[in-house]
């Protein structure tokens, strides 16, 4: 598994902590649903639009609305469920979630409570080259709710203003076990996480724009011991690195509380970005008693198992299945695979041009190579250029067949990036391929023997490196066209004859 | 014979022979309210401009000869709890004193398909609260039949409004008996469908699982020709059912041959007035007369339905109002200075007291340690009561008992005391927790000159089995024929 290696400041002083407690972390996981419409309104999901433009009575509240559920986000969830393992349920139904915020619109959110659309789940995931397993404790549907404008964007200190054209997004909540050992293994799975939901296409999982977030909740408990400690939960976090960070600071905290014979208060904690500290929100909300029950205006559903089969044949083949498909079938490295499976849609692309071009290993350091630097260069994902599968493979059998040296391809798959025109095209155009002709090459190798003849004189006597000197001159008179190969017999023919 | 003073189906043939015209009935209409509102107080809006509108419309089809709809140019009042487009729609409360609904309700569009005349906004009990309409924010509405009563409630404008000939019919809604009772205590035909006959999208939430649009008319065959124009599945409103509906005036036939009758016995116990009980009696009578067979029959969960419906519908209203909250429409508190502050004073404020005491009733049910033994409990309750019906209704075809316990009572006489005031609907929740359809029919007048009515409970949709005995009864007496005697100023 690849991991962004982030650089923090680790206070000094409390490395030892580690040995005395053991830390225990679970992920609550929001993904918004990539469907077209919401959850229970026919208004357009479209980030990015004015405020306010996508929304209707229903997803604004209005008295005397009512929902009525999207079937594609059922469908959608079922997806997501079955990528992450679990089971689904036959039964289920929705639970009005009741509490006040001027961003939720009707004064309860409707969300699941007691019946889950999903439930019994892991995730597999890599760390440090060993698999880990996370159970899943319950997957969920639920509304979104709208966005909080305040001051810094409106410009008025004295006046908040809120955006309803999140309100009633379809957001599934993916609720872990308190499986995980340590930040870094939270960090690994939420990882995991993301990649299998964009592999089953359900979510973009965009981060930035916060339709793929976390709440996390972490307690110490000392070793070997198997009761859970106190925990805390820190909410809303859409950024690897700051859950990182967060979830490493409260580790240390709580370690200290303990080590001083103190006691974890459960609460929410709030995340500063700028100090990295966590501090208490010490606040009434905590004693939420958000009063589920069930939510009259919908009826229970039912996903039937005929259903079920068919979501889950349609399944593409997942993240983990496929890294491991990539070592035993194309025989490549473990890193290659895992960096080849970081987006379904490189895997695709991968795997297209293994197939075209008979050759993975050459396939996968192209991609992860000359590639990658293009795309990176560029800014933009594997899916947007105009390199194609069918481009990579062309070129990789043009360097096969000996009509272009690994060098020239080098310098064509910049003007495929540039041009989307075929390597092959690019190749006659610009007169690239080699002189694998040996009469044609013969003068040439005969004149620069003739224009050299300290260096020729000196691999006569032995010194067998001289006749790289003597290839590289042959080279540069071709422009690089001619088979290094054929270069390098023809010069020794001669040069012992 | 007024025009104010005919049914839709009368006045309908009038329109069809261009004897009138809808803008005539309309402004004629407006005359009677003009007369008469001052005593009565059963409209909180009138819609007069878009009513003459409407009526112009119904008018060129009814002069091109087009076969137009029963309910064309039929003026229709509708309760303030229904959204209508462009139009005050406040529930009764101040917390949506300047609320205009941005979309109509699908009963609303169901109506204007029709080129029914919406006449106007009738006062409720705020948010369907109540039973006497004492508790709107605006007005209290005054009995037609004794201007010193309550017209019942929460409907009391829409019931009021059709006694005393304000509007030929109107709409209704009813969560605990808020149609039946009131129409009970005006002497006019109410009805509650079964629960999801007719969509709730637009009628604002009191108890989601409960409430149910209905008419009122001053016969049943008017009765048949609203429902005929609300019912029907709306894939707008998730719990509405996805079933046929008849065409509720075939089964108008005065005859009970073959009709088997329920009497449950726990509906005929102390509490009853005995003026209501004779005057029921003697309507089962009649019932029998036209061929009915009567059976007693025993609802034994009866006695728990006021406790049930007290915790379920209070606990649906709780989280149905918490939208009210200042931020998007409606009534805010200006004198807060912090965000739990708006909301504690808007909703301090907006709100009157029957609805803060069940909005209190209601959050305290579902509470965290409470929520077993209350609403889960209620929940399990509610399902002993359907199935109390259940088991009645595999012996008979329908079930009939008074409306409400006693006559209309006077104004102020039971605000003090909200127990007093819940014993109203005793006879009516039952039919709501289990989803049936109930109707309440006039069946005779008090020593003080004050409505009876006869109510009378099918299973679920089973509506054809209620109108046809309530009209046979109808046919067979006339008691629907008679009017408060209201004099005009
Ligand atoms: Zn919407």
């Amino acid at each position: 598994m690849m991991l962004v290696d982030f650089s923090i400041d680790i206070p000094s002083g409390e490395q030892n902590m580690a040995s005395k407690y053991e830390t225990v972390i679970g992920l609550e996981i929001h993904a918004e649903l990539s469907t077209n419409s919401k959850l229970f309104c026919n208004c357009e999901v479209k980030f990015g639009s004015a405020a306010n433009t996508q929304t209707c009575p229903i997803c604004l509240g209005m008295p005397g609305v009512l929902p009525v559920m999207n079937q594609r986000a059922v469908e959608y969830s079922t997806r997501a469920a079955l990528g992450l393992n679990c089971k689904i349920a036959s039964y289920s139904k929705f639970d009005r979630k009741n509490y006040f915020y001027p961003d939720l619109p009707k004064g309860y959110q409707i969300s699941q409570y007691d019946l889950p659309l999903a439930y019994d789940g892991y995730v597999d995931y890599e760390l440090d080259g060993e698999t880990k397993r996370v159970r899943i404790n319950r997957i969920h549907l639920e509304e979104d709710a709208g966005k909080l404008v305040h001051a810094d964007v409106t410009g008025n200190p004295n006046q908040s203003y809120v955006d309803f054209n999140r309100s009633c997004v379809p957001l599934l909540e993916i609720v872990s076990e308190p499986d995980l050992r340590s930040p870094e293994e939270a960090i690994a799975y939420w990882r995991a996480v993301k990649e299998i939901l964009e592999y089953v296409e359900i979510s973009d999982c965009n981060m930035e724009e916060g339709s793929f977030r976390c709440d996390a909740n972490i307690s110490l408990r000392p070793v070997g011991s198997k009761e859970l400690g106190t925990r805390t939960e820190l909410k809303n976090k859409n950024s690897f690195q700051h859950v990182l960070t967060a979830l490493e600071y409260e580790e240390k905290r709580q370690a200290r509380i303990l080590d001083e014979g103190g006691e974890v208060i459960q609460e929410t904690v709030l995340f500063d970005i700028n100090t990295g500290r966590t501090a208490s929100m010490r606040s009434k909300e905590e004693a939420h008693d958000y009063r589920y029950f069930p939510e009259p205006d919908l009826v229970p559903f039912e996903v039937d198992a005929a259903e079920v089969e068919r979501i889950r044949a349609s399944l593409p083949e997942l993240p983990a299945e496929r890294r491991q498909r990539f070592v035993a079938e194309y025989g490549i490295p473990a890193y290659d695979a895992e960096f080849l499976t970081a987006t379904r849609q490189m895997a695709d692309f991968f795997d297209e041009t293994a197939h075209l071009s008979g050759d993975p290993k050459a396939s996968s350091n192209w991609i992860m190579g000359d590639l990658s630097g293009l795309l990176n260069n560029a800014g933009i994902e594997i899916q947007d250029t105009q390199v194609t599968p069918d481009h990579l493979s062309e070129l990789i059998q043009l360097i096969n067949d000996q009509i272009i040296s690994g060098k020239i391809a080098k310098s064509v798959l910049p003007d495929v990036f540039e041009t989307g025109n075929p390597p092959k095209q690019i190749v006659d155009e610009k007169g690239l391929s080699q002189i694998s002709d040996a009469s044609a090459i013969e003068s040439i190798v005969d004149q620069v023997i003739k224009e050299n003849p300290g260096p020729a004189q000196d691999y006569r006597d032995g010194t067998q490196k001289a006749i790289g000197f003597l290839v590289g001159q042959v080279m540069k008179a071709t422009r690089g066209k001619a088979n290094p190969q054929m270069v390098n017999q023809l010069l020794q023919q001669k040069l012992s004859g | 014979m007024p025009l104010y003073e005919l049914t839709a189906h009368e006045l309908h043939e009038k329109l069809k022979a261009r004897e009138i015209t809808a803008v005539e009935l309309t402004q004629s209409m407006y005359h009677r309210i003009g007369a008469v509102e001052e005593q009565i107080d059963g409209y909180l809006t009138l819609t007069e401009e878009g009513a003459l509108e409407s009526a112009a419309v119904a008018d060129e089809g009814f002069q091109r000869g087009d076969e137009m709809p029963p309910l064309a140019g039929i003026p229709i009042a509708i309760k303030d709890v229904i959204c209508t487009k462009g139009v005050l729609t406040t529930c009764g409360s101040k917390i949506l004193g300047n609320f205009v609904s941005p979309y109509d309700a699908t009963v609303m569009t169901k109506l204007h398909q029709q080129g029914a005349v919406m006449l106007g906004k009738t006062n409720m009990d705020e948010f369907a609260m109540g039973s006497s309409t004492e508790n709107s924010a605006y007005q209290t509405t005054r009995n037609p039949w004794n201007l010193e009563t309550i017209p019942g409630g929460s409907s009391g404008g829409s019931s009021a409004v059709v006694a005393a000939g304000a509007a030929i019919c109107s709409l209704g809604s009813d969560t605990g008996g808020s149609i039946r009772q009131p129409a009970a205590l005006c002497g006019v035909v109410g009805m509650k469908p079964t629960y999801g006959r007719v969509s709730r999208f637009g009628l604002v939430a009191f108890a989601s699982s409960l409430d149910q649009i209905g008419p009122f008319s001053k016969d049943v065959t008017d009765c048949a020709l609203v429902l005929n124009a609300i019912c029907g599945h709306d894939p707008m409103d998730s719990t509405s059912a996805d079933v046929p509906v008849p065409d509720f005036t075939k089964c108008l036939i005065n005859d009970l041959e073959g009709v088997k009758i329920g009497i449950p016995k726990e509906y005929f116990t102390a509490g009853i007035d005995s003026e209501i009980e004779e005057s029921v009696r003697s309507a089962i009578a009649v019932l029998q007369g036209a061929g009915a067979t009567i059976e007693e029959v025993s609802l034994p969960h009866t006695d728990y339905a006021m406790a049930t419906y007290y915790i379920i519908a209070p606990a649906e209203a709780s989280a149905n109002l918490a939208r009210y909250d200042g931020v998007r429409y409606g009534f805010r508190a200006t004198n807060a200075d912090e965000l739990g502050d708006m909301y504690r004073q808007t909703r301090s404020q907006g709100f009157g007291e029957e609805v803060k005491r069940r909005i209190m009733l209601g959050t305290y049910a579902l509470s965290s340690g409470y929520y077993d033994a209350y609403y889960l409990k209620a929940q399990q309750v509610r399902t002993l009561i359907k199935s109390d019906f259940d088991d009645a209704f595999e012996k008979v075809d329908v079930v009939v008992t008074p409306t409400s316990p006693t006559a209309a009572f006077k104004i102020g006489e039971r605000t003090a005391d909200p127990l007093q005031m819940y014993l109203s609907d005793v006879l009516t929740t039952p039919a709501n927790l289990a989803g049936l359809p109930g109707i309440s029919i006039p069946c005779g007048l008090t020593s003080d000159d004050l409505p009876i009515g006869l109510q009378i409970l099918a299973a679920p949709f089973e509506e054809e089995k209620i109108l046809r005995a309530a009209y046979t009864f109808e046919q067979n007496t006339d008691h629907h024929r008679k009017r408060p005697k209201l004099s005009s100023k």
